[in-house]
């Protein structure tokens, strides 16, 4: 027995990209954060070929997590056919050989930049979320040394200090994208800057929820059938947008998540945020057999 | 004829608070030596004491913010037992939160300055666990109307107000929970006379009102005088005397309160 | 029955560390006060008329000798007992008339007076009228009950200080010179209400410049001058 016989043959890259020790990182970085819901995670990032700060938190979960056999879908704020999503989406496919897909469907996991899909997802996929800045507390604790101990000691005195001081000076919760979260009734995160229309499907979701900040190094994971309770209080009820009557101009869909398009006379139209949706629509609309999947909002409302 | 600490009493119930045979030292400095000290329910104990004289200390050690060399500390309530200087940090955090009040000489210590008043006194109550944005809102205006706080400057923040304000706000905070013991270090130093005065009419209506037990430490004996029950001299870092505000004022017997006694204008 | 007061060979001396030196204001008094008693203490300036009081009320600290005190809550030792004790006591059984009115500023009269009664647990409506009543009765005008006392004259001040100190019947009352600076209409209603209070049962332990206004009332007189007390126990003190 040699030595050759005991290891793989040279190449000049590992599959997936990553090395393998980076990976098995990854993994129980992934498996700790599944076992405490919410709680972040910290974890070496690795150099990837793209900028910190672009989804490389993202990038490396789902290079960990691919296989030939396993179907990829990339989307940037509800689109599959932006320049970063397709990019990550043509790395991901190069590196692996991994399938890809712009379906929700059809996809086993899905990587995403500040979106949700509107079509439930079910307990065999697994959604990735990139984060930019993944502590919660960051705004009324700049100390993160001590924003780890009131994690630890469940002390969100403060985050809803917050919350009280946006109903005092501007009669609402001011908290557009990010709304700080209650996991498992025990540690506060933020879902990632997804709008506060999505923050609901987290909750008690079917399927296994990975959110990965590469620049700030923390991986923290919402596993399937978790509570996600966004903090409110009890008599100022949760709002999300004001989405629910919109129709979109492009596929006619009503009652989801719309991208605001401003025109040259000053109104605005709307096109759904989530585009794999919004295809489907017209490809429906045109007499093609499409498959649609169950939504999380109905007529604008939520399901459950 | 000295009296001890723990003299017999056959009138009163128990102490609320039994700080016992507390030791400090910063390097080598020792900044408290073999100090007890006693609070009953609905009484004012005044510590006064010069500079560096330890009062303070012993002060943010009732707020368990400081953990002495030895000694103990304990408070009879209902749900608290055993030694208080060897609960964890965590522990420490949820006594000091919710029955324990203070009110520092510096705002900036006690409160954010950029969040609104009614807010710094939400917090004490979120901490809590109160989640009901209408409740928040009327316990935190109770308290502050309680403290004397002028109501159309409810959601000012600190920072936009005067000392003698911001005293208040400190001290609505402070008696959010209706804690079981309140602590004030030097709550009025630095005020001017009138606004001192008060601040100090507002502790004492509070003490007759609510009975609440408190702990004032100042170096003022006019202040202590005012607002106090019993009264324990401090320096360097021992307790020199300690009797009823009036006998100590009438009738000093250790040289040094004869000595800051008779310096008082 | 026993007595209210029970004061066995006490002493009392200041020390006066700035100067190095000592006083001694009364030695070896022994006395007793039996309920409704009227006791006046008399005896040449110095002779620690006022310090005797003090000590009883604890504003001063005894150096030897006993105060037993028949409180509601069995024999006490006031030279002895706990601050805390002595502050209840105060609030409850023990009251003490000053020469003057040492009154919290910015107070109205009205609720200074009241307040022996709100510390005893009477609602505030009850507690100010009351207060009203006593301060009419010693004669302050009603425009002054809620004004601040520290503006007042001196008189006028010594008659809040009095409807105060009265305003709850107490077990034992120590009386300093009440009506020093008053004038006839209100030591006549001082007169009055003690004579209600004796006959209620108050002990009472008094120093008068004129005892002719009280002259009925006086059950027994204690001359604390030193003369009339033996030279050696004096001699025996030790500070």
């Amino acid at each position: 027995m040699s030595l050759k016989s005991l290891t793989k043959p040279w190449q000049p890259m590992s599959y997936g990209f990553l090395d393998a020790s980076a990976k098995r990182e990854l993994r129980r970085k992934m498996l700790k954060s599944v076992a405490v819901p919410g709680c972040q995670m910290p974890y070496a990032s690795r150099e990837v070929p793209m900028a910190r700060g672009w989804g490389t938190g993202g990038l490396q979960v789902s290079l960990t997590l691919l296989n030939p056999r396993l179907r990829v879908k990339v989307i940037d704020q509800g689109a599959d056919d932006s320049v970063n999503a397709a990019s990550i989406r043509r790395f991901l496919a190069l590196v692996s050989g991994a399938p890809v897909t712009l379906d929700t469907l059809g996809a086993d996991l899905i990587q995403s930049r500040h979106r949700i899909p509107e079509e439930i997802m079910r307990e065999d996929q697994i959604l990735v979320l990139q984060v930019p800045n993944p502590e919660p507390l960051r705004s009324v604790q700049p100390n993160m040394s001590i924003a780890r101990q009131m994690h630890a000691d469940a002390d969100y005195g403060r985050m809803w200090l917050q919350l009280y001081e946006q109903i005092v000076r501007s009669g609402r919760v001011m908290q557009g994208a990010g709304y700080p979260s209650l996991v498992n009734g025990r540690h506060v995160m933020t879902p990632s800057p997804i709008p506060r229309w999505d923050v609901p499907k987290l909750n008690m979701a079917k399927h296994l929820s990975i959110l990965s900040a590469g620049r700030e190094k923390r991986i923290f994971a919402v596993p399937p059938f978790t509570r996600v309770e966004p903090l409110v209080f009890d008599d100022v009820p949760y709002r999300v947008e004001d989405h629910g009557g919109l129709t979109c101009s492009r596929s006619t869909a009503k009652g989801f998540f719309m991208n605001e398009i401003p025109q040259v006379d000053g109104s605005s139209t709307y096109e759904v945020s989530d585009s794999s949706y919004g295809v489907k629509t017209i490809q429906n609309r045109e007499g093609d057999d499409v498959e649609f999947g169950e939504t999380w909002y109905k007529d604008g409302e939520m399901t459950q | 004829m000295t009296r001890v600490m723990d003299a017999p009493r056959i009138v009163t119930t128990k102490p609320l608070v039994v700080v016992r045979n507390v030791d400090k030292n910063y390097g080598s400095v020792q900044a408290l030596r073999q100090v007890s000290a006693l609070v009953y329910p609905g009484e004012v104990l005044g510590i006064v004491g010069e500079s560096g004289s330890g009062k303070s200390t012993l002060l943010r050690m009732m707020n368990l913010e400081e953990t002495p060399d030895s000694g103990t500390y304990t408070l009879d309530l209902p749900d608290v037992s055993g030694n208080l200087f060897e609960l964890d940090r965590f522990a420490r955090r949820m006594l000091c939160a919710t029955r324990i009040g203070i009110v520092y000489q510096n705002p900036h210590h006690g409160l954010l300055m950029r969040h609104s008043s009614s807010g710094n006194v939400a917090e004490r109550l979120l901490v809590a666990g109160e989640r009901n944005f209408a409740t928040l809102r009327a316990k935190a205006k109770s308290a502050l109307a309680a403290s004397e706080f002028p109501l159309e400057r409810l959601d000012a923040p600190p920072i936009e107000l005067s000392g003698g304000m911001q005293q208040r706000v400190q001290l609505a905070k402070a008696i959010a929970l209706e804690p079981a013991l309140l602590l004030l270090d030097e709550p009025t130093t630095g005020l001017d006379v009138s606004v001192q005065a008060l601040v100090l009419d507002t502790l004492k209506r509070l003490q007759q009102e609510r009975r609440i037990t408190m702990v004032i430490v100042s170096h003022d004996l006019g202040v202590i005088r005012t607002v106090a029950d019993r009264v324990m001299v401090m320096r360097r870092g021992e307790v020199v005397e300690a009797g009823l505000v009036d006998q100590i004022f009438q009738d000093p017997q250790h040289a040094y309160t004869q000595q800051l006694v008779h310096a008082k204008l | 029955m026993t007595h209210v007061l029970d004061i066995r060979s006490l002493t009392k001396g200041f020390v006066m560390h700035h100067l190095g030196s000592k006083m001694q204001a009364f030695a070896d008094v022994s006395f007793t006060v039996d309920p409704g008693e009227f006791v006046l203490l008399k005896g040449a300036n110095g002779a620690g008329k006022s310090t005797l009081l003090r000590s009883l009320y604890r504003s001063y600290l005894a150096q030897s000798g006993q105060i037993l005190f028949q409180s509601d809550h069995g024999q006490i030792d006031l030279a002895q007992a706990a601050d805390v004790d002595i502050a209840h006591l105060r609030r409850t059984e023990i009251g003490f008339v000053t020469q003057f009115l040492l009154a919290r500023p910015r107070v109205s009269a009205e609720a200074v007076v009241a307040e022996p009664l709100r510390m005893a647990g009477v609602n505030a409506t009850n507690a100010l009228d009351q207060a009203r009543h006593w301060l009419e009765t010693f004669g302050v005008k009603p425009e002054l009950w809620r004004a601040y006392p520290t503006t007042f004259s001196g008189g006028e001040q010594q008659k809040v200080n009095l409807a105060r100190a009265l305003i709850r019947p107490q077990k034992l009352l120590l009386l300093d010179e009440p009506t020093a600076s008053l004038d006839a209409n209100a030591r006549a209603a001082l007169v009055t209400r003690l004579a209600d209070l004796k006959s209620g049962g108050t002990a009472m332990i008094g120093v008068f410049h004129h005892p002719g206004d009280v002259e009925k009332l006086i059950d027994r007189v204690i001359d604390l001058t030193p003369e009339t007390q033996t030279e050696v126990v004096r001699d025996d003190v030790v500070i």
